[in-house]
């Protein structure tokens, strides 16, 4: 069974403190620690698991600057067995414009899986694994929380809302976007990122690839962004631990908890 | 007159709540953009769907077949990509949820329509719509535009538009169309509906929930807030990211993919306040948020809040109670 998985850098943001750029555009990233992105590093472990159960190969790829081949050398670290860094230049991609791309370097490779994560902690889109899906051809599931592959098929588990999973067949050559929680990634020391480095890593540049100026031109674009619009919000409680423990006990205890 | 069309999401014969939160919507944009409104159901043979959706749309636009009994993406996808096609909308809303994500980006590849998912607004600017969208979880928002093109899709984030209970309107048109001869054969096929959130306890029941989340930082932590939420009184529940971490089992996760809960008091330890997880807490009585960081989104959703370290709140805590 052989693998792609389709990775991304993002910033840490969940603790971070975000500042907005000065054309309100974007956030400023200088100062924010880079990381794969948490559902692609699910991503990757899934795709290393199928390897390890079944055989084959991993291809990790990742469109970014050079500084985003850190999360290229994790993958390899965590036993991909190559990986492609597209060079973007300095374009502007939106999400129709990555699946292209990802389209155009994937469809000469062999596969039997593409992987993707549902999405990507920076726009939040959800949206290239299923485009690329649609470019390359391909079945797709989204969502998914358990793949089995088996043959020239594989049964897969979808989250849906609510508490409900959906069990599913689904043809291969699939593409799936993977659900944070479907497995547990394994642990990546500097050892192992040091070890892997002799693996191939393949650089392409997009001028390389021959795409259609349209198929370069976002279909979407960010006017503006803005700090979320104040809300009454919560009152804040104030004060030493002892006295906010009293405080919520009091409070709790008016809402009719017996507590 | 062009037209705004809503594709309804459904499952196990009900309409879902998101279906009604985008006719509400689409009702709006509609007045604005002066276009009509369709609402197109794909579903299984003698579904029904249609008669409860007439009051909300202009038109009922029905394609009724065993094979849509379940979502499927390849024949949502062909039959939505043909009525686009041929009617060719305006703007057509699709829900941000499981479905809608396996279905729309797809749709917009295969039309070549501009996409914009997960959107909380949507409004008109010069002809064309601008959509409201978070970023970074939640932090920030942005406004997109879209490139001009004969038609737009759009997936709407469930609980951004909440609709009256009764929309008053007039009774829609409905029209049943037959399934294309040449439909696609589909990749996926559904095998079962699985209920991940039965367990031993049922957090939709407690009233008062402890709620841990990413905040809590390692497995070992749990147990003290355990032993906290044994001393209250209350049930233990979490977010997302402990569930990922196999730290809880499912049962308790609190969220669009776990459970809605309605307790009194909803006491929110080291939660962020994604909107999957907000979703699940808006029946709550009493929302108490505690974080270390002051600007987490939880504080927008909380009634109360306290910007400091939960251990440090929880072991304060225990002491007032175990004086008490």
């Amino acid at each position: 069974m052989d693998v792609i998985v389709c990775v991304k850098q993002v910033p840490e943001v969940i603790d971070a403190d975000l500042k907005i750029n000065r054309e309100a555009t974007g956030i400023e990233k200088e100062d924010l620690v880079m990381h794969i992105n948490d559902w692609d590093n699910y991503a990757v472990e899934e795709a290393v698991c199928i390897k390890e159960a079944q055989g084959g190969t991993v291809t990790a790829i990742t469109i970014g600057d050079d500084e985003s081949e850190d999360v290229l050398r994790r993958a390899l670290a965590m036993g991909a067995d190559k990986a492609i860094r597209i060079d973007p230049g300095e374009r502007e991609l939106d999400s129709f414009v990555i699946s292209k791309i990802l389209a155009k370097v994937i469809k000469d490779l062999e596969y039997d899986l593409v992987l993707t994560g549902v999405q990507a902690d920076d726009d939040n889109s959800g949206m290239v694994g299923i485009m690329l899906a649609e470019e390359l051809g391909l079945s797709h599931a989204a969502v998914v929380t358990g793949v089995q592959p088996e043959g020239d098929a594989a049964t897969i588990r979808m989250e849906l809302e609510g508490g409900l999973d959906e069990i599913a067949k689904i043809k291969l050559p699939s593409l799936l976007t993977v659900q944070t929680g479907i497995n547990d990634p394994r642990y990546v020391s500097i050892m192992g990122i040091r070890k892997a480095r002799n693996k191939e890593l393949a650089v392409v540049e997009l001028e390389d690839l021959g795409i259609h100026e349209d198929h370069l031109t976002p279909m979407t674009w960010i006017e503006e962004v803005f700090i979320p619009p104040e809300t009454t919000g919560a009152e804040m409680i104030e004060g030493d631990a002892a006295s906010v423990a009293a405080q919520l006990i009091k409070i709790m205890k008016e809402k009719g908890v017996n507590i | 007159m062009g037209e705004i069309c809503v594709v309804i999401e459904h499952r196990k014969g009900e309409i879902r709540d998101i279906t009604f939160e985008m006719l509400f919507k689409a009702r709006e944009l509609c007045r604005a953009f002066s276009h009509r409104l369709t609402a197109l159901v794909l579903a299984g043979k003698d579904s029904g769907l249609a008669n409860g959706l007439a009051k909300w749309a202009d038109r009922v636009v029905v394609f009724e077949d065993d094979r849509l009994e379940t979502f499927n993406a390849d024949l949502y996808k062909d039959i939505l990509n043909r009525v686009i096609q041929e009617d060719r909308p305006f703007m057509t809303l699709m829900g941000h949820t499981s479905w809608g994500m396996d279905l729309a980006p797809a749709l917009s590849v295969k039309t070549g329509l501009p996409l914009a998912t997960d959107c909380v607004d949507i409004q008109a600017k010069d002809g064309r719509p601008m959509v409201v969208r978070q970023i970074y979880s939640g932090k920030l928002f942005s406004r997109v535009s879209f490139k001009e093109s004969p038609g737009y899709l759009i997936t709407v984030r469930p609980g951004a538009f909440l609709p009256p209970d009764a929309e008053a309107g007039s009774e829609g048109e409905v029209v049943n169309q037959d399934m294309p001869a040449d439909l696609a054969e589909p990749r996926t096929t559904f095998v079962e509906f699985v209920d991940t959130g039965a367990g031993e306890i049922d957090i939709t029941q407690a009233d008062l929930l402890v709620s841990i989340g990413r905040g809590v930082g390692e497995e070992e932590n749990i147990a003290t807030i355990r032993e906290l939420a044994d001393r209250m009184g209350a049930t233990l529940s979490c977010s997302r990211p402990v569930v990922d971490k196999n730290w809880l089992p499912k049962f308790h996760q609190v969220g669009t993919s776990g459970k809605s809960v309605r307790p009194k008091v909803y006491l929110a330890l080291g939660i962020s306040g994604a909107f999957q997880h907000v979703a699940g807490i808006t029946g709550a009585g009493t929302v108490i948020a505690v974080n270390k960081d002051r600007k987490a989104p939880i504080f927008r959703v909380a009634d109360y809040g306290v910007a400091d370290d939960l251990f440090k709140v929880a072991d304060a805590l225990k002491e007032k109670l175990a004086g008490a």
